[in-house]
C-alpha cells in the first residue's frame, strides 16, 4: 500500500493526468471491467479500442464519476486525477465533472439556442458576468472550429445545425467550462466521413491544451489521431480487461500480445 | 378478396361517420337550446348582481366569484404539489417496486367518483380540522380531486425528457437541482401545465363534491376570505334549474353559457401556453 504522498510523487510529477489503480466496476454484482491499471499522459490523445461489450464505455464513465448516476453500478479501486483519488469521500463529483468533460456518442445539444448551449456549463458553475460569458462562449466555439459557421445565428436553436456541427457544439459546450481532460465516447460514430475528419482535426489541435481520451471502434481513427492506444477485451468470463497499453505505433505495428495482434489485424484487414 | 376489404372499408367509414354525427348533433342541440334560452338574460348586471327572488334582478356574482376562488386556489395547491410529486417519483425515489405501487394507486384514485372526495373533505377538512364549509375546504377537496390527473400528466411529461439531455448536463458539472431546474422542468412544464389546466377546468364544472362541502345552493354573499362560506356556478345552475318558473330556467341557461365560456377560455389558454412554451424550448 503506497501512501498518498508517494502516489502524488509517482503519478503526478511525471505527467500523468489520470491514473487508475485496480479499477473495477460491477453492475448488480457482476463485474463488467476488472483490475484496470493505466496511466494517461498529459496533453496527449489516448484511444481506447476493443470489441463491443469489453467495457470501454464503463471504463470511461469511471473517469468523471458518471457511473454514480447508474444505481446498479459499483466502482472499486482508485482513479487518481492529478494525484488525488476522485472516489475519496471528500471529493465533490460535480466539481470533478466540470474538470473532466465528456462528449457522448450521439450529439446531445440541449433544446436551447446555440449560445445558451455553450453558456450552460458556465451558468451551472456560477459564472454570472455577461461579458465573461460572451467571451468564453466565443472562445469555446472558436476552439471547437464552429465559430465562423454559427457567429451570425447564435440565438438560433441548436437543432438547426447538422449532426457534425451539433457534435462540435457539444465539444464547445464541454470546452467552455475549461476542463483539463476531455472524455469522448465514439464521438464520430453517428457522423459522415467529412464531419468525422473535422472532429479528428479538432482533437489534434485540442491536445495542446487538453488531455483527450477517446473510445472508438474505428481502428483507422485510432491510428490517425491517438498518441497512445489501450486495448480492452473481455476474458473467458466476459469481464473486460486491459490487455495492452502503449504508444499507438507499438500497438499497431508491434503488439506484445497475440490477442491484440489478432484484433488489430482483423479489424484493419 | 380486396373487394371485400374495400366494401368493409366503406362500411366502417359510414359507421364511424354515423357515430360522430350523433355526437356532434347532440352537442349542437344542447348548445342551441342553452344559448336560445339563456342569451336574453346575459348582461353586465347578471354578472355583478347576487341571486334574487326577482328573476329580473337576479345574477351570479357570488357563485361566479365562489368558483374563481375555489378553483383558483385548487389550481394553486394542486399544480405545484402534482408536479413536485411527479418529480419525486421520477427523479428522486429509488424504490422501483414502491414507485409502481404508488403509481398504480394514483391512477386508481383518478377513477374514484368525485362525490367520494366531497365526503372525505367534509369529514376531514370541515369537521376534523374545523375548517367548516369554507372556501379553503372546498379548494383543498378539489385540489385532491384533480391531483392524480396532474401527477400522471406530469410524470408522462418528465419521462419524455431524453436521458441524454440530463446526462449532458451532469457531465458539465450540474447537480441534481440544476438538472431539474434547467433541463427537466423547461422541457416538461408545457406538457405538465397543459394536463394541469385541463384538470383544473374539469374542477370548474364539478358540482357533487362541492355540494357536499358547501351545502349552499343559495347565498347572496360573495366570499371575501378563505374561511367564508361559498357557492359555485354549477350549484347556482343546479338551484335555478330545479325551480318551476321558466324565468329561472332561462337564468340557469345563462349561467351555463358563462360556465362554458370560462371552460373554453381555460382550454384555449392551455393550448396557447403549450404552444408558446414549446416554441421557446424546441425548434
Ligand atoms: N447501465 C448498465 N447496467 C447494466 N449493465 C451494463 C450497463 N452498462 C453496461 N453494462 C454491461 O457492461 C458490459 C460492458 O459494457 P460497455 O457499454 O462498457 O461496453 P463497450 O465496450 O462500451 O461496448 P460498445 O463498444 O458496444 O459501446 C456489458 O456486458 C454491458 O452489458
Ligand atoms: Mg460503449
Amino acid at each position: 500500500m503506497t501512501s498518498k504522498i508517494e502516489e502524488i510523487d509517482t503519478y503526478y510529477n511525471i505527467g500523468y493526468v489520470i491514473t487508475t489503480l485496480d479499477l473495477s466496476v460491477k453492475y448488480g454484482g457482476r463485474y463488467a471491467i476488472k483490475d484496470i491499471n493505466i496511466n494517461i499522459p498529459r496533453n496527449s490523445i489516448t484511444a481506447i479500442i476493443g470489441p463491443s461489450g469489453s467495457g470501454k464505455t464503463t471504463f470511461l464513465r469511471c473517469l468523471n464519476r458518471m457511473n454514480d448516476l447508474i444505481s446498479k453500478a459499483k466502482v472499486e479501486g482508485r482513479v487518481l486525477f492529478n494525484g488525488k483519488n476522485i472516489y475519496d469521500p471528500d471529493v465533490d463529483p460535480y466539481q470533478i465533472r466540470a474538470r473532466i468533460g465528456m462528449v457522448f456518442q450521439k450529439p446531445n445539444p440541449f433544446p436551447k439556442s446555440i449560445f445558451e448551449n455553450v453558456a450552460f456549463g458556465l451558468r451551472i458553475n456560477g459564472v454570472k458576468n455577461r461579458e465573461e460569458i460572451e467571451r468564453r462562449v466565443k472562445h469555446a466555439l472558436t476552439q471547437a472550429a464552429l465559430w465562423d459557421e454559427v457567429k451570425d445565428r447564435l440565438n438560433h436553436n441548436a437543432y438547426e445545425l447538422s449532426g457534425g456541427q451539433q457534435q462540435r457544439l457539444c465539444i464547445a459546450r464541454a470546452l467552455a467550462v475549461e476542463p483539463e481532460v476531455l472524455l469522448m465516447d465514439e464521438p464520430a460514430a453517428s457522423l459522415d466521413p467529412i464531419a468525422t475528419a473535422r472532429i479528428e482535426e479538432l482533437m489534434i489541435r485540442l491536445k495542446e491544451r487538453y488531455t483527450i481520451i477517446i473510445v472508438t471502434h474505428n481502428m483507422q481513427q485510432a491510428a490517425r489521431v491517438a498518441d497512445y492506444t489501450a486495448v480492452m477485451m473481455p476474458d473467458e468470463d466476459g469481464v473486460g480487461k486491459l490487455v495492452e497499453f502503449g504508444t499507438t505505433r507499438e500497438i499497431f505495428t508491434n503488439p506484445k500480445s497475440k490477442k491484440t495482434e489478432d484484433y488489430v489485424r482483423g479489424r484493419i484487414g | 378478396m380486396s373487394r371485400v376489404f374495400l366494401m368493409l372499408d366503406k362500411i366502417i367509414h359510414y359507421i364511424l361517420l354515423f357515430g360522430i354525427s350523433i355526437g356532434v348533433l347532440m352537442l349542437s342541440l344542447l348548445l342551441v337550446t342553452v344559448v336560445t334560452d339563456g342569451w336574453g338574460r346575459l348582461s353586465l348586471g347578471f354578472l355583478t348582481n347576487p341571486p334574487s327572488a326577482n328573476p329580473d334582478k337576479a345574477g351570479i356574482a357570488p357563485a361566479f366569484w365562489g368558483s374563481v376562488w375555489v378553483v383558483g386556489l385548487a389550481a394553486l395547491i394542486s399544480l405545484p404539489l402534482g408536479i413536485a410529486t411527479a418529480l419525486y417519483l421520477t427523479e428522486f425515489s429509488r424504490h422501483e417496486r414502491l414507485n409502481k405501487i404508488i403509481y398504480f394507486n394514483i391512477t386508481n384514485l383518478a377513477g374514484v367518483p368525485s362525490v367520494v372526495y366531497g365526503l372525505v373533505g367534509l369529514s376531514f377538512l370541515t369537521y376534523t380540522l374545523g375548517l367548516g364549509r369554507s372556501v379553503i375546504a372546498g379548494a383543498i377537496t378539489l385540489a385532491f380531486l384533480i391531483l392524480p390527473v396532474i401527477i400522471v400528466a406530469s410524470i408522462e411529461a418528465i419521462k419524455a425528457v431524453p436521458e441524454l439531455h440530463k446526462l449532458g448536463a451532469y457531465a458539465l458539472g450540474a447537480n441534481k437541482l440544476q438538472v431539474i431546474a434547467r433541463v427537466i422542468l423547461p422541457q416538461s412544464l408545457p406538457g405538465a401545465l397543459t394536463g394541469g389546466i385541463l384538470a383544473v377546468s374539469r374542477a370548474l364544472g364539478e358540482a357533487a363534491p362541492l355540494l357536499v362541502i358547501s351545502g349552499l345552493l343559495f347565498t347572496r354573499k360573495t366570499p371575501a376570505g378563505l374561511l367564508d362560506q361559498f357557492t359555485v356556478l354549477p350549484l347556482q345552475i343546479f338551484n335555478w334549474v330545479s325551480r318551476p318558473q321558466t324565468a329561472f330556467r332561462e337564468l340557469s341557461a345563462a349561467a351555463i353559457i358563462v360556465l362554458l365560456i370560462l371552460l373554453l377560455l381555460m382550454n384555449m389558454s392551455a393550448v396557447i401556453l403549450r404552444n408558446r412554451l414549446q416554441r421557446r424550448v424546441v425548434e
